[in-house]
């Protein structure tokens, strides 16, 4: 055998077991209870009285989680969010898939609205609700509009396609225009 | 030393055959294609032990020619080809490949009459049931003209024996596969689609179902129980299930139902008669009446039904049901109204 077919081989061999390593699956851990936020320090105005202290919010524990990101899609639905804001597209209630938040973009924001209901329509989800359910509504939320890891943002629907599965989705960079309410 | 063989493979015998008993037990009653219980499985059965026989049968012929080859005396220095030895062979090897070929056939035709008698049972008057399967449970309605005949329960289906039951079969979610081996084959649940299977139980007893088709993560405990009743005790279970729960009886029960009404409880299951029907998880109406929790996995007791309230990750992981943190005296007063609804 020649030496270049030999060192052909080594190559091959050495990728081969580089790529077997790079298999690493994610774990999915059933019982995680996130020691989540509580809603109270989720701050609704940028104002504050004395000096600005930025203040940082929790991130939310599954925005590279694909199981939980997929788990959050099902309760969506489950749910009925989608009965208001319909599959991101919005409807009785504002769109989710756009760069444009009324109550913030936050993990820790959109935890807050879920728990806590919001103004014209939005239901208090607290107490009937896990916190670890909300986490993972929040990271499929966000998945919605591109903010989590794209990697481990769904693939596929269960309903009928009408738009880019969220994995393809781009990035919508919030802005600081706030959405108006639907009318 | 041949004293210590003989005592060895003495030794080796008595293992083997205390293997097959507890495998044989392993096999005997609750959920068993052996011991059929209703026209369909003994079809199937009656197929399988002549398969069975004629597949022994032919076992033991091949071993013993096998035997006979390896042992036989063999002349030596038989280089030469003799044509009458050759002729011999020849024969012996189209008369195996012909056996063979009859051997199939009867198989063939012992399947088709199989497949014959399944379709031709009488479906006159039959009960119709609606199963529907969730990761990793069973949903089960029994259709009426009359929608306040109508009765949902999960993981336990009672039927009437001598009675057929059209099972409409059909998936919420993946694809599973609904098989109670003493009662027939398996079919497939499909979502989007409604397959349909003709079940008869003969004799009143319990009988083990068990999702037959890989569906996840909780797929080895997605079980169910059919209790095969008499049409009295039949009307009877199914009258009751008609009503929805009845109210609570003492203070403990209310409070219950309060905290059942006002926790992650009301958002997926249903009570009927109460304020909670959502359809995401078991009706729950008539829970205490039966027989298993978690989709025939824990006995229906109420130490079980608090673990799984509490922690059911812990139980059966990967579930869907949350995680519920309550107080003592919530979970007892919880515990006190669902075992009330009998």
């Amino acid at each position: 055998m020649d030496w270049t077919r030999r060192i052909a081989v080594a190559v091959c061999t050495v990728a081969l077991g580089l790529a077997i390593a790079a298999c690493e699956r994610e774990e999915r851990r059933f019982r995680e209870t996130p020691s989540g936020v509580s809603p109270s320090n989720v701050r609704l105005s940028e104002i504050q009285p004395g000096p600005a202290v930025p203040t940082p919010l929790a991130a939310g524990p599954y925005e590279a989680n694909a199981y939980m990101i997929a788990e959050g899609k099902r309760l969506y639905t489950q749910f009925n969010c989608v009965g208001c804001h319909a599959h991101g597209g919005g409807g009785m209630g504002p769109p989710l898939m756009d760069d444009k938040w009324i109550y913030g973009s936050a993990p820790a924001n959109i935890f807050a609205t879920i728990v806590e209901g919001r103004p014209n329509g939005m239901p208090a989800f607290g107490g009937k609700l896990a916190n670890d359910q909300v986490w993972r509504l929040v990271a499929y939320v966000r998945s919605l509009s591109g903010l989590v890891h794209q990697d481990a943002a769904s693939g596929r629907s269960d309903h009928m396609q009408v738009k880019k599965p969220e994995m393809a989705t781009d990035r919508e960079t919030p802005t600081s225009t706030k959405a108006e309410h639907p009318q | 030393m041949k004293a210590g063989w003989r005592w060895r493979s003495a030794a080796l015998v008595r293992v083997c055959l205390l293997v097959v008993s507890v495998l044989y037990t392993g096999c005997a009653g609750l959920q068993s294609a052996l011991h059929p219980a209703g026209p369909q499985a003994t079809h199937i059965s009656h197929l399988w032990w002549l398969m069975l026989w004629v597949c022994t049968g032919i076992f033991v012929l091949v071993m013993g020619f096998l035997l006979y080859a390896v042992f036989c005396p063999r002349q030596q220095n038989q280089t030469a080809i003799v044509p009458a030895t050759e002729r011999r062979t020849a024969r012996a090897v189209v008369a195996a490949v012909v056996i063979t070929g009859l051997v199939l056939c009867v198989f063939l035709v012992a399947d088709f009459w199989t497949d014959r008698a399944l379709a031709a049972l009488s479906t006159s008057q039959p009960l119709k049931i609606k199963v529907t399967g969730h990761q990793w449970w069973w949903g089960v309605e029994y259709e009426a003209t009359v929608p306040s005949q109508m009765v949902t329960t999960a993981n336990e289906l009672h039927i009437p024996v001598g009675r057929p039951v059209l099972l409409e079969l059909t998936s919420h979610d993946v694809i599973h596969s609904f098989w109670v081996p003493n009662l027939h084959g398996k079919k497939d649940l499909m979502p989007g689609y409604v397959t349909t299977l003709w079940i008869q139980a003969d004799q009143p007893g319990v009988f083990r179902g068990q999702c037959a088709e890989f569906c996840g993560h909780q797929h080895a405990h997605m079980a169910f129980l059919v209790i095969a009743e008499s049409p009295e005790a039949f009307s009877a279970w199914r009258e009751a299930q008609q009503h929805p729960a009845g109210a609570p009886s003492d203070t403990l029960q209310q409070r219950g139902q309060e905290v059942f009404l006002s926790s992650a409880c009301v958002l997926c299951h249903t009570i009927r008669g109460t304020p909670a029907g959502a359809k995401a998880a078991p009706d729950l109406t008539h829970l205490a009446s039966r027989h298993t929790l978690a989709a025939g996995m824990l006995p229906n007791v109420p130490g079980h039904l608090a673990g799984w309230i509490v922690d059911s990750q812990q139980i059966k992981p990967g579930n869907k049901m949350p995680p519920n943190s309550l107080t003592g005296s919530d979970l007892q007063a919880l515990l006190a109204y669902l075992t009330s609804l009998k």
